[in-house]
């Protein structure tokens, strides 16, 4: 079946990973010179004009709100969860300026090169008779953000963010009107729409963007075999309420959300094309506490620390209603549950953040079957039982000012139990994950009218059995006893307007 | 890939580093100097206290340039990028005037000022309320913002004003505010009904020359220095520095003071309070024997 290549080629061969890696972090450290962190650092006078929707309407520099752009602090936390609002009388829809219009734009041109080992291609002897490297590299573009936000009237205000891929297909990423402060309480806001789940370490926020390393492994995993489309980090449509107290030191939300993945249109996904959703609700419950940490005497204190805890209670169809003869499905049905659980924090040590999450996940024994035409009328087969994992990460931020950030990410997810014993390779740990994310981000203009940041990954992640979540290779793993490790090396210059 | 195509790739990505790096470095060289606060003073001693809170300026400069610098500025002279496009102008620091105090006028504020003034923010400006920084952020910066000017370390803060304890909201301690209130020019500026429309409010300017609007009670907006009664006793026995409020504390009594308090209330017609209901029912009787307050009225309103 595999073909031999020269050992040069090989990525196991032990030279030849180190040049790699001796390569690779030359670029980051020649990354890094280049932006030259001190030089960097100069925050430029001069009047230069780029118009991101909130810092035109309120004059302050990003920073102000973000930790890094487009990672919020809590000051940018108390702005957004006052309804997109400072409470004071800037806060009217238009001001200052009639031509106002609060629209920004988002969109990284990047180069990047994605591989991935272990995979099945057609070879000398014949279709899919070789076991290698799919790897591609080149220059590329992000997909583009169209971010629109404001106030609509006192304490309404509104998200509207089209978003697309590449190559211009477009979706509502999200899409809602709020209500704050409702009986003048911060306690009772009210969001309705497609919008992001109240997570503590926002995926829509982070900064991370390579194939790898642009997403949490652990928000989108489901065990292998298992048909729950769930994703922690991706949008969902409902109705969230939500309360802060004045500081958002203490923070719940409570989320009502069909459970069709944030589908449109009765469908599970916003594009067009996708299955029927059902016809049953999900929730969503988060709640965070935040606190200061003293430093030591005659010092100044270490920061915020903030620590919460969620919990997703989730139906998925295993089945649809159908039509001609099963030929057209029409509603999902035969829900049965799941549900994900766990806590996470944001804790800073004066120019540290780490960012730990841990989760548990737990799916119906008939979501992990119903690949194989199970019925969730029919009893289980012998063997089946409910698929569960745990894992999480550990993500690191070192500010070295405003406008340099280095950044680290550890992620391990384990299945707990395999929906069957002897699923995939037959080992309890197909499907497995381990993962590495590398990165440093220059804010070379980080102006209240625009912002520029220079982005340069490297991120590894190595999945048992089964493809990456990446998407990175071609989908076939070649030897299910071998590990797939799929590799990211990114630089992007990601802009703001 | 070969070791040959790993290196092109390298090579390749390189390239792309370096012409963004120096197309950054040359839009960068237009506008600036490497260390946007190498210009500020020496911040390793200068400290602040406010209700037991230690602020240390060192880590307020940090602060200050995540959070303050783009309207305030690198030079802390309220020339910050945002500056041309705020209005009223941001503070400057190097002059160490500050509208909010509870010393003296032309005197420095004290730390709980200026604490104050951060974590309240300033109403009808761009600059917020900083509550979601915490207390030691709000120290450090009060820390840092005193290293601007060498007037802190030749100067003491004022003697923080005396405020006797509230007189009796009374008709009679309204009408003798309004007597005050035309006596004392307020009207000029503030405007008869408290308008922001009197004779002299088109004329005024800051200590800067930049035109200034004198405070629109009839908004029921807060006062830029607070919202209780204590606070706007304060802000006229003051004065707004750097503004032509000037301080009326050689002028009025406490007494007198607190019977001016009570009828600037009653022009805040858009703001529910036990002043203008009092007032509202002693007109509804008695409004046509009061006379206009306004030029007319030199011998004083009553």
């Amino acid at each position: 079946m595999s073909t031999k290549y020269p050992e040069g080629a090989n990525r196991m061969n032990m030279k030849w990973s180190r040049w790699k890696t001796v390569l690779t972090c030359a670029f980051l450290a020649l990354a890094i010179v280049v932006c030259d962190a001190r030089t960097a650092s100069a925050l430029p006078t001069g009047k230069v004009m780029a118009i991101p929707a909130f810092a035109r309407k309120y004059g302050l520099p990003c920073s102000a709100c973000h930790t890094a752009w487009p990672e919020l602090n809590n000051f940018g936390q108390v702005f957004r969860d006052n309804g997109y609002q400072l409470m004071n009388d800037r806060d009217s829809p238009i001001w200052q300026n009639p031509s106002y219009f609060p629209i920004s734009f988002r969109i990284t041109p990047a180069w990047h090169r994605e591989t991935a080992n272990n995979q099945v291609f057609d070879g000398p002897g014949g279709a899919n008779t070789a076991i290698g490297n799919v790897t591609q590299s080149g220059f590329d573009l992000s997909g583009m953000d169209l971010w629109s936000a404001g106030t609509i009237y006192k304490n309404i205000s509104f998200v509207l963010l089209p978003s697309s891929d590449p190559t211009a297909v477009w979706h509502f990423e999200s899409a809602f009107i709020r209500f704050d402060n409702l009986w003048h309480s911060p306690w009772l806001n009210v969001k309705f729409g497609r919008f992001e789940l109240d997570n503590l370490i926002s995926e829509k926020r982070f900064l991370f963007l390579s194939g790898n390393g642009g997403s949490y492994q652990i928000y989108h995993f489901t065990p292998p075999g298992d048909v729950n489309n769930f994703g922690f980090g991706d949008n969902q449509i409902g109705v969230e309420l939500a309360g802060h107290s004045a500081n958002s030191y203490t923070r719940y939300s409570v989320s009502v959300v069909s459970s069709n993945e944030g589908g449109v249109n009765f469908t599970t996904d916003v594009l067009p094309g996708a299955p029927p959703g059902n016809r049953t609700y999900d929730v969503n419950l988060a709640f965070s506490q935040a606190f200061n940490a003293p430093g030591p005497p005659g010092e100044s204190g270490f920061g915020q620390e903030r620590i919460g805890a969620f919990a997703y209670i989730g139906q998925r169809p295993t089945g649809y209603q159908t039509e001609g003869g099963g030929t057209t499905q029409l509603v999902g049905i035969d829900n049965k549950p799941f549900y994900r659980v766990g806590f996470a924090a944001d804790l800073s040590y004066k120019n540290l953040e780490l960012m730990p999450l841990f989760m548990y996940g737990h799916d119906n024994a008939y979501l992990g079957t119903a690949a194989l035409g199970i019925s969730s009328a029919d009893p289980l087969p012998t063997g089946a039982q409910a698929p569960t994992f745990y894992g999480g990460f550990l993500e690191a931020h070192y500010y070295l000012n405003p406008q340099n950030v280095a950044l680290a990410r550890f992620e391990q997810i384990n299945v707990g139990q395999q929906a069957f014993a002897n699923s995939g390779n037959g080992s309890s740990s197909n499907g497995n994950i381990t993962a590495y994310s590398f990165g440093y981000r220059w804010y070379p203009i980080m102006f209240s009218r625009g912002g520029v940041a220079l982005d340069g990954e490297y991120s590894r992640v190595r999945t048992i059995g089964e493809v990456p979540l990446s998407g990175d290779g071609d989908g076939i793993v070649g030897n299910p006893n071998n590990a797939v490790w799929s590799s990211s090396i990114y630089f992007g210059i990601d802009f703001d307007f | 890939m070969t070791l040959k195509k790993y290196a092109v790739t390298f090579a390749l990505g390189s390239v792309a580093l370096l012409t963004a790096g120096a197309t950054v470095s040359i839009a960068q060289s237009h506008v600036n100097s490497p260390d946007p606060l190498l210009g500020a003073p020496s911040v390793a001693t200068e400290t602040s206290n406010v209700a037991g809170v230690t602020g240390h300026a060192e880590s307020g400069k940090h602060l200050y340039r995540r959070f303050c610098i783009g309207c305030h500025g690198p030079d802390g002279n309220g020339q910050g990028m945002n500056a041309q496009w705020i209005d009223p102008q941001p503070r400057d620091f190097t002059e160490a005037t500050f509208k909010c105090r509870s010393t003296p006028t032309g005197t420095l504020p004290t730390d709980e000022d200026l604490y104050n003034a951060i974590t309240r923010g300033f109403v009808t400006t761009n600059m917020p309320s900083w509550r979601p920084l915490n207390p030691q952020q709000r120290a450090d910066l009060v820390a840092f913002i005193k290293t601007w000017s060498p007037r802190w370390a030749k100067e003491k803060p004022g003697a923080v004003l005396n405020i006797p304890p509230e007189t009796p909201i009374t008709i009679e301690s309204i009408l003798h505010g309004r007597e005050l209130f035309q006596k004392l020019e307020c009207w000029k500026c503030h405007g008869p009904e408290g308008h922001a429309d009197g004779p002299s409010a088109s004329t005024l300017t800051d200590s800067k020359g930049v035109p200034i609007k004198p405070f629109n009670f009839s908004t029921g907006e807060r006062f830029m220095c607070g919202s209780t009664n204590r606070d706007l006793y304060r802000i006229f026995m003051t004065g707004l520095d750097g503004s032509p409020m000037p301080s009326f504390a050689d002028v009025i009594q406490p007494n007198d003071a607190w019977d001016l308090v009570h009828f600037l209330r009653t022009l805040q017609v858009a703001l529910p309070n036990q002043e203008l209901t009092l007032w509202q029912t002693y007109k509804a009787a008695h409004g046509k024997d009061l006379k206009p307050i306004g030029p007319d009225s030199a011998g004083g309103a009553q």
